[in-house]
């Protein structure tokens, strides 16, 4: 009914940490100059795939919630809102399957930063060419 | 259906991305969307699962034809929202050559 709003404020604010993330490394940087280069990947790199992945989540499941009238043009935004026991049935949703998507998406984001991150550090590998 | 079809695009983006010969078409931000997209959905398919049992498996082909058919225009959003990313953010430069040509 509305679970991506719950996916929408994490990617609101995993944005801010992100912005806040990135200008703190490029004052770090400039602070570092001539030091030696940090070979693994900066956490506003990786922060940014996680905005990525829930906004653009957020996004395409909006998009399915107005295919299915769920939410409308005009006030309140969501037709759930009109009937308290509606209401009651999408705030129950979006703490229940809206959280679960937050929670996964964030899961998964870790593990995929935690392989990038073996992937940067192991050593390069010869070609196998047949 | 949906959800099918999202990791259809998530997994043709991957490899995509994966044979790109430079980043000039920012493949990742599609893949990022598409696999975000795909995670979301499969929580919402494990709670209707749980839902439905074993009717969740046999939807009715009205029901499996407007799926596809969400499924397909959500693949065309994704892909217009990453166009209009590459066009205003114009890494290659290619827009502002061709705005700039007299």
């Amino acid at each position: 009914m509305a679970c991506f709003l719950v996916t929408a404020a994490e990617a609101l604010v995993v944005t801010a940490v992100e912005k806040a993330e990135e200008k703190k490394e490029l004052e770090n940087a400039g602070n570092m100059e001539g030091a030696e280069e940090v070979s693994s990947i900066p956490l506003s790199r990786k922060l940014k795939w996680l905005t990525y992945m829930l906004w653009g989540g957020a996004v395409l499941l909006m998009f399915e919630h107005i295919w299915h009238g769920e939410v409308v043009p005009w006030f309140p935004f969501l037709s759930a809102m009109n009937d308290p026991a509606d209401t009651a049935e999408m705030l129950h949703e979006m703490a229940t399957v809206g959280v679960c998507m937050a929670l996964l998406t964030t899961g998964i984001w870790a593990i995929v930063c935690r392989v990038a991150d073996i992937i940067v550090k192991r050593p390069v590998q010869q070609q196998n060419v047949l | 259906m949906t959800l099918l079809i999202t990791v259809f695009a998530a997994v043709t983006a991957t490899v995509a991305w994966y044979r790109r010969k430079n980043d000039d078409m920012r493949l990742g931000i599609l893949c990022f969307m598409y696999w975000g997209a795909s995670i979301m959905w499969f929580v919402d398919a494990v709670f209707e699962f749980i839902e439905l049992k074993d009717a969740y498996f046999t939807p009715a082909v009205e029901d499996m034809l407007n799926d596809a058919f969400l499924g397909l225009s959500v693949v065309a959003l994704g892909l217009i929202i990453w166009l209009v990313r590459l066009l205003i953010t114009d890494p290659r430069g290619s827009v502002r050559a061709a705005l700039q040509k007299k």
